[in-house]
C-alpha cells in the first residue's frame, strides 16, 4: 500500500497510508490529511489512488502545490516524490518501492485458493474499485507465482542446514558469520571441560533446581534465566528476567558452578 | 469445572520484522480450557478484522454455552458427547459473521482467516482447524505436528507430486485450500486425542513454522518447557531472527494434572435420574 510521510523541518510527524480512492489534503478539519497551517488552503489538494497508481491534483490552492521543487497542477506520483505545502513536506512512498521485496511480501501473504469464491465476493462488492483490486491482486499473485517459479528458488533463503551432528561441531553453520561461542567450566567435578555452543539454544543447570539457557542469535549470545529461585550471575551480578547479552570472557555462575564464556576465533 | 489450575497457558504474538500490522489474533479462556488462534487474510486491515471476529465469536459463544453445560455431556438425540458439535457450531457461527461482513462491506470483500481451536476437557483435547495454522504436541520428549494443513502444498505432498523436502523450498507456501469466512459454509476438521500430564501443546500461525524448522521448535520447547512464557517469547524471537517475514503467534498449553470429567457414581446417578 502506498503511503505518505508527513514531516516538518525534517521531523517525521506521521505516516498516512493511502487506503482511500480520494485522499484530500487541506487546512479544514474535514480533510483526510489536515494540515493546520495558514500557507495551506482549506481544500488544498487531493490524491486519487487507483490500484497501485496515485495522482496528485491541486484544487486551485492559493499558494499552489510543489512536487520535487516544481509547481504542479496534476502529477502522477512516483516513489520518493516530495510534496511541499508551506513548511510541511509529504513524502510519497509507492507500493512498488522496494520492487523485489514488495512483490515477494505480497506474494507471501496467505491466500485462499478459491478463485470462484473470490470472484463471487468481488462481484457482490458494489465498488468497482474493490472488484478490480481483487482481480488485480489475483493476477499479481499468479504473476508472482510464475516469476517465482521461473526464478526457481533463487530469491528464497537458502534452506537452513540441518544441525551439525555432535561428532563434527566445527562444521556447524555460523549464522551471519558470527564467531562461535563456547563455555569452559571453571569449578565443579568437570572443571576444565569445554562445551561449544553450536546449537541455537543450550540449556545449563539442573531441572527443578536452577536452569538457564544460552541462546545463539544473529546479534550474539544471550543467557536467560529459565527456572529456579536463584538466578545465574554474570561477572558476579545476578541477571534480570530479560535475556542478558554475553561478552567474551564473561564468567557465569549457575547452580554453584562457575564457567567462562568465550568466543572462538 | 475450572481448568485454570490444570492448564498452564502462555501466549505471544508479534507483527514480525516486515509487516506493519498484525493480522493474527489469539485468545484464551483458561477456565473453560479453550484456546483459539487465527491468522487473518485480506486487504488493508480486513485480515485483522476477520481473525479478530473469529477469536471473539468463538470464545464468547463458548463461554456462554459452557457456563451451563459440560463438553462431556451426552446429547440425548444422538447419544454423542456435545463437545465436537459445540465447537463446530461456534466455528460455523464465526464463519457466518465473517462471511456476512465481507459481503456487506466492500472494504472487507474476500477477507478470511485460518483457525485452530483447542478445547481441553475430560483428559482430552478436541482440536478443530482450517487452513495452515497448526497444532503441535510435545509428549515425553517427542515433538510432532498434530494437524495437517489445508494447503495446496500439503495436498501436493499427499498426492506424491512433491516430497516434504521439496515442500520446504516451494514457492506457493501461502495458498490455503480451506479458510473461515470465505464461503457461506465451511467444514472444519475436528479430531479428539487423549492428553497426558506433562504434555505441551503449541498452536502457531505459519509465521512461526515457515521461519523456524520443526526440529528447532521442538528443541526450544524441550529446553525451555520449564518456563512456558519464556518459551513462547523465544519462539517468536527465533522467527524474527530468521527474517520474521510474517506475523508470528504462538499459544503454549501445558497439562499440569489430570482433569477427568465428572464421571463418578454421582454423575451417573444424576444422568440416570434425568
Amino acid at each position: 500500500m502506498a503511503k505518505l510521510i508527513l514531516s516538518m523541518d525534517g521531523l517525521v510527524l506521521k505516516e498516512i497510508p493511502l487506503t482511500k480512492e480520494r485522499t484530500t489534503i487541506g487546512r479544514k478539519p474535514h480533510n483526510d490529511i489536515q494540515i493546520d497551517n495558514l500557507a495551506v488552503s482549506g481544500e488544498h489538494a487531493v490524491i486519487v489512488t487507483i490500484l497501485n497508481d496515485s495522482f496528485l491534483e491541486d484544487l486551485g490552492s492559493t499558494n499552489g502545490t510543489v512536487v520535487n521543487g516544481n509547481p504542479i497542477k496534476k502529477h502522477f506520483l512516483q516513489n520518493n516524490d516530495v510534496i511541499e505545502l508551506g513548511k510541511y513536506k509529504l513524502k510519497f512512498v509507492g507500493e512498488a518501492a522496494p520492487a523485489a521485496t514488495g512483490e515477494k511480501a505480497d506474494f507471501e501473504k496467505t491466500m485462499v485458493l478459491r478463485p470462484s469464491a473470490m470472484k463471487a465476493a468481488a462481484a457482490a462488492a458494489p465498488g468497482g474499485g474493490a472488484q478490480a483490486a481483487v482481480a488485480q491482486r489475483q493476477a499479481a499473485v499468479q504473476a508472482a507465482a510464475a516469476s517465482a517459479q521461473a526464478a526457481g528458488i533463487a530469491d528464497k533463503e537458502p534452506p537452513k542446514p540441518a544441525p551439525a551432528p555432535a561428532a563434527a561441531p566445527a562444521a556447524a553453520p555460523k549464522p551471519g558469520g558470527q564467531p562461535l561461542g563456547a563455555i569452559q567450566l571453571l569449578s565443579g567435578g568437570n572443571a576444565g571441560k569445554e562445551l561449544e555452543l553450536t546449537k541455537p539454544l543450550t540449556t545449563l543447570g539442573k531441572p527443578g533446581v536452577q536452569v538457564a539457557v544460552l541462546t545463539r542469535r544473529p546479534q550474539g549470545y544471550f543467557i536467560t534465566h529459565v527456572e529456579g529461585d536463584k538466578r545465574p550471575t554474570v561477572n558476579g551480578a545476578e541477571i534480570g528476567a530479560a535475556p542478558h547479552s554475553l561478552k567474551d570472557h564473561d564468567v557465569i555462575e549457575l547452580a554453584g558452578v562457575k564457567m567462562e564464556f568465550f568466543l572462538k576465533a | 469445572m475450572d481448568l485454570t489450575q490444570t492448564l498452564e497457558i502462555a501466549t505471544c504474538t508479534d507483527p514480525g520484522m516486515v509487516r506493519s500490522h498484525n493480522e493474527d489474533s489469539i485468545a484464551a479462556d483458561p477456565a473453560n480450557g479453550l484456546v483459539v488462534l487465527a491468522d487473518g487474510m485480506g486487504g488493508y486491515n480486513a485480515g485483522e478484522v476477520a481473525s479478530g471476529m473469529a477469536t471473539t465469536v468463538i470464545v464468547t459463544e463458548m463461554r456462554q454455552i459452557l457456563s451451563n453445560a459440560k463438553p462431556y455431556q451426552v446429547d440425548e438425540k444422538n447419544n454423542q458427547e456435545i463437545a465436537a458439535r459445540l465447537v463446530r457450531d461456534q466455528v460455523l457461527k464465526a464463519n457466518t459473521s465473517i462471511y456476512q461482513a465481507a459481503q456487506s462491506q466492500s472494504q472487507y470483500a474476500g477477507m478470511g482467516t485460518t483457525l485452530v481451536v483447542c478445547l481441553f476437557y475430560d483428559n482430552r483435547i478436541l482440536v478443530a482447524h482450517l487452513g495452515d495454522s497448526r497444532l503441535y504436541m510435545l509428549r515425553e520428549g517427542k515433538f510432532r505436528q498434530v494437524t495437517r494443513d489445508h494447503s495446496l502444498l500439503q495436498e501436493q505432498i499427499d498426492s506424491g507430486i512433491i516430497t516434504p523436502e521439496q515442500a520446504k523450498k516451494a514457492a506457493h507456501k501461502n495458498l490455503v485450500t480451506k479458510a473461515l469466512g470465505i464461503d457461506p459454509t465451511v467444514e472444519p476438521e475436528i479430531h479428539e486425542y487423549p492428553t497426558k500430564t506433562g504434555d505441551i501443546y503449541l498452536l502457531c500461525s505459519d509465521g512461526l513454522c515457515d521461519m523456524v524448522d520443526d526440529e528447532d521448535i521442538g528443541m526450544t520447547l524441550q529446553a525451555l518447557g520449564g518456563n512456558l512464557k519464556l518459551a513462547a517469547q523465544q519462539l517468536v524471537q527465533m522467527a524474527n531472527d530468521n527474517g520474521g517475514r510474517d506475523n508470528v503467534s504462538v499459544i503454549l498449553v501445558r497439562v499440569l494434572r489430570e482433569y477427568p470429567g465428572a464421571k463418578g457414581v454421582m454423575a451417573k446417578m444424576f444422568a440416570w435420574l434425568k
